[in-house]
């Protein structure tokens, strides 16, 4: 296929594809992509499908603050909805936005696609099982629908006993089985990753050469693997608890409701990093090629990687200083949870270190990281707050912790997942969009960030407990700037949304490597060919940005022909 | 389980051998390129069978990993009961039929033998001892779930559920178990007939007969009753674990039923057995989880 006859030792060359053996064309129709096991394909699927749950998530989100502009009347009526209506949409929005958007969107979606390409194999290695985890998250997605019609969800997505299993007059049980569902989606997920990464790395790849977006994912797939399951038994231990009465969790009966807290959090907290590994590791690429520079710091990124998936199941009892436990427990939980601030501060030195005297090239991925760098940053350190138990036991449930976590989980899960879609865009479907107004898109949504939540750091700090239908006039102000924030950052995300499908319409096409990146995704054409590799790529250094140069001729990157690689790394 | 396809090929010379042990194909180099050539039993993105062999293996460890986590919730949540209530469990555990429980751990442990001699028929190329292999092994799982079946059915008929469902509306059933068991709330009648040197007609408790032991325990009964508040507690936990646990065999039967099918088309040979060897670890996770629940609900001391 290569059409390049120049090959020093360690270059590589693009091989030139046919039209036709791209993965999008080489085969067409509805059950061409139904029944695909091309990792590429069902890549694309969930991210049609984890951005469709983000519309549906965001959509809540704006009813919530709509309704929050202005405090219930005196007689308790709200603008546009009731207080059992409004707690079905804060329960519904954040259930979906978590299960069905944030952990699947990067690993699911965006890691789907690039694993096996960055890695230089042909495909995930158990590709039915891939497709299996993409239906089952489907009928995850069904659930909530069915949720949606049966009345909603009123317990919170965290589904707290005892008012989830005997209280609730909602429709516990759908959401449950459906959270159960979307947990094993992601638990196939893990151990596909796992595997993939251990056993199907072409010669020459070691675990130190793989790519930093490959080590979080790396990371993402050990919590996937090792907590999910807890929740899964969990979830369930609750649908027959509400189904049967079987008394797990009813003190009536003999069970304990705080056990039920600690089950959900041995998840749900290493789920939080479930989300953020991904992103930071997105980060990493993109920082490095946008910096036109090595990454500093290489074997400290990969290993807090693991560090932090560690780290994160020793800290779940930080979700729970008000519930009773001993205050011996919550001293050793308060102390674990400052010792995750360390591979996580880690990251963000190497990051900010791999900019220091680099070449920095504002692109759209790079303008994203940079929004991340910012917006983690404050998450994070707001996030020692909480860590604290005198100043959490203040804090606890109000909207200082919605603040933080929105920083964490937007600021820094959006703004990395946007980052790489921005990043892997022309890869994945072979079209350049306008710089410009995907520029636009991500100032005008930064701002947009900041109005909303900023402001939610200042009332709750001030009192304004989380959850609540009404507040007092005083905390007015802030919920004004806070709901004028979310349309601003609609506005910011539908350019974003314009930008991307302006770009599918009319885009350029994309060269192989339009970044200058070292990596192996880019060696093949845009969009890759549908077995990724005809030959195993050669594998080096995947950050020595010196193999490639400008080429003007296809408006990308090229390898270098001389290029020898240096020993310096 | 250390047999790997390419020993066993050397050893069995497999039908489809030649392609199989790809180390004349491998310079330390994947050699994507030659599909036409490709081993029909390697899917195409695997370079040769080992690395299939040992991805899926990985892959099913990785899956028993989860399956570990996801029991040990509820193992969890029984030594948290447990702990709270403990005289629940030596109360209640005698409505478990400690017979029936031990024929189904025989019957689970046997069941393991044949699954792992089903891996060892298809690395040596038997078809008849795979086909009867995965047969027998099928037929101990059914079999566990018959006797289940039975336990089950005669403790629902007896009222005895789970949690809300726990009503026990038999009249005789107390008078049974104590005639069977010679239990009462915690404490063996034989116990408090030696403390208390109770007999009739001067005749000690051991040595009666057992409408005699049956009458003991009659007059005592009074003195020990109410049975524990909490007792539907432990049939909660009870019905939960079994009740997946069950689960999991009909998941095993369904994996060992598509074995079986596999295995009469005479799809595994030596150079090819990874379904059979994983199904075999999986269904030794269930009989080991097995293992643990015998014991910890049935023979409470």
């Amino acid at each position: 296929m290569s059409t390049t006859t120049t090959t020093a030792p360690g270059a590589l060359t693009p091989a030139v594809q046919p039209e036709s053996d791209n993965y999008l064309k080489n085969s067409t129709g509805l059950l061409s992509w139904a029944m695909t096991l091309d990792h590429k394909r069902i890549g694309v699927m969930y991210l049609v499908a984890v951005l469709a749950a983000f519309f549906l998530g965001g959509m809540f989100a704006l009813a919530l603050r709509t309704e929050l502009f202005f405090p219930a009347d005196s007689t308790g009526q709200g603008l546009f909805l009731t207080p059992d209506l409004y707690n079905q949409m804060f329960s519904l929005h954040g259930a979906i936005m978590v299960f069905l958007f944030i952990i699947p969107s990067i690993p699911a979606a965006l890691g789907n696609f690039i694993l096996p390409v960055m890695l230089g194999a042909k495909d995930v290695a158990f590709p039915r099982l891939n497709l299996w985890s993409f239906y089952l998250w489907c009928v995850g997605a069904v659930f909530f629908l069915v949720v949606l019609m049966q009345g909603g969800l009123d317990t919170g997505w965290t589904f707290y006993t005892p008012y989830s299993s005997t209280k609730s007059l909602t429709a516990v049980v759908p959401a449950l089985m459906g959270a159960f569902i979307l947990g094993f989606s992601s638990i196939f997920t893990g151990i596909n990753f796992l595997v993939t990464l251990h056993k199907m790395r072409p010669p020459g790849m070691t675990f130190f050469r793989l790519p930093l977006f490959l080590w979080g994912l790396y990371a993402t797939a050990v919590i996937q693997v090792l907590a999910t399951p807890v929740l899964g038994i969990t979830l369930l231990m609750l649908v027959v608890e509400r189904s049967f009465g079987i008394g797990i969790f009813d003190p009536a009966l003999g069970g304990d409701p705080v056990l039920f807290q600690h089950f959900f959090w041995f998840y749900s907290h290493p789920a939080v990093y479930i989300m953020i590994l991904p992103g930071m590791a997105i980060i990493s690429e993109v920082i490095s090629t946008f910096s036109r520079k090595h990454i500093f710091g290489y074997r400290f990124i990969a290993c807090s990687s693991i560090a932090i998936a560690l780290f994160g199941f020793f800290v779940w009892g930080h979700h729970m200083f008000t519930s009773g436990q001993s205050p011996l427990a919550s001293t050793i939980f308060s102390a674990l949870t400052f010792s995750v601030a360390v591979p996580s501060a880690i990251k963000v030195f190497n990051w900010l270190t791999t900019m220091y005297k680099g070449n920095i090239v504002l692109g759209a991925p790079m303008i994203y990281a940079l929004g991340f760098l910012f917006l983690f940053a404050i998450g994070g350190l707001t996030g020692l707050f909480l860590g604290t138990m005198g100043t959490d036991i203040h804090l606890h449930d109000t909207y200082f912790v919605v603040a933080h976590f929105h920083y964490v989980m937007v600021g820094g899960t959006l703004w990395a997942f946007l980052a790489g879609l921005y990043y892997w865009w022309p890869k994945m479907f072979g079209k350049m969009y306008s710089e410009r107004s995907a520029i636009v898109g991500s100032i005008v949504a930064f701002i947009g960030f900041n109005l909303t939540f900023f402001p939610q750091f200042f009332m709750g700090s001030q009192g304004m407990p989380r959850r609540y239908f009404t507040y007092v006039p005083e905390f007015q102000i802030y919920h004004q700037l806070s709901t004028i924030g979310a349309y601003t950052l609609l506005v910011g995300l539908l350019i974003v949304a314009y930008n991307l499908v302006q770009s599918l319409l009319k885009g350029e096409r994309a060269p192989s490597n339009p970044w200058g990146s070292a990596t192996l995704e880019w060696q093949c054409t845009s969009p890759p060919p549908y077995y990724n590799f005809k030959d195993s790529p050669e594998v080096g250094d995947p950050y020595d940005l010196d193999r490639v140069q400008w080429d003007p001729k296809t408006k990308g990157y090229v390898n270098r022909p001389d290029y020898v690689p240096s020993a310096s790394h | 389980m250390s047999t790997t396809p390419h020993t066993a090929g050397v050893a069995a010379a497999p039908p489809h051998g030649a392609h199989a042990h790809g180390d004349h194909a491998h310079g330390g180099h994947g050699d994507h390129g030659d599909h036409g050539h490709h081993n029909p039993d390697v899917a195409h993105h695997f370079d040769t069978a080992n690395q299939q062999f040992d991805a899926g293996k990985l892959g099913i460890w990785a899956f028993l990993v989860t399956e570990v986590l996801f029991f040990s919730g509820l193992f969890c949540a029984y030594s948290i009961w447990r702990n709270l209530n403990p005289e629940v469990f030596l109360y209640a555990h005698h409505y478990l039929d400690t017979t029936l429980g031990a024929t189904n751990t025989v019957v689970l442990l046997f069941s393991s033998l044949t699954a792992a001699w089903a891996v060892r028929c298809a690395q040596l190329n038997q078809k008849k001892g795979l086909v009867l292999c995965l047969s027998l092994t099928l037929l101990c799982a059914f079999g566990f779930l018959g006797v289940k079946y039975v336990e089950y059915s005669h403790k629902l008929h007896d009222g005895i559920g789970w949690g809300t469902a726990y009503q026990p509306h038999n009249p005789k059933l107390f008078s049974e178990l104590t005639a069977s068991g010679h239990y009462l709330n915690g404490r063996y009648v034989s116990e408090i007939a030696a403390e208390r040197n109770l007999g009739i007609d001067g005749v000690p408790y051991a040595e009666l007969d057992n409408a005699g032991k049956f009458q003991i325990a009659e007059q005592l009964r009074p003195e020990f009753l109410p049975e524990p508040v909490k007792v539907r507690t432990f049939f909660g936990i009870y019905y939960g674990m079994t009740g997946l646990h069950g689960v999991h065999v009909v998941g095993g039967i369904l994996v060992f039923l598509w074995l079986l099918v596999r295995a009469l088309k005479g799809q595994f040979h030596a150079g090819y057995f990874g379904p059979v060897d994983y199904a075999a670890l999986y269904w030794h996770l269930v009989d080991l989880v097995w293992i643990y629940l015998f014991p910890m609900l049935y023979l409470i001391h």
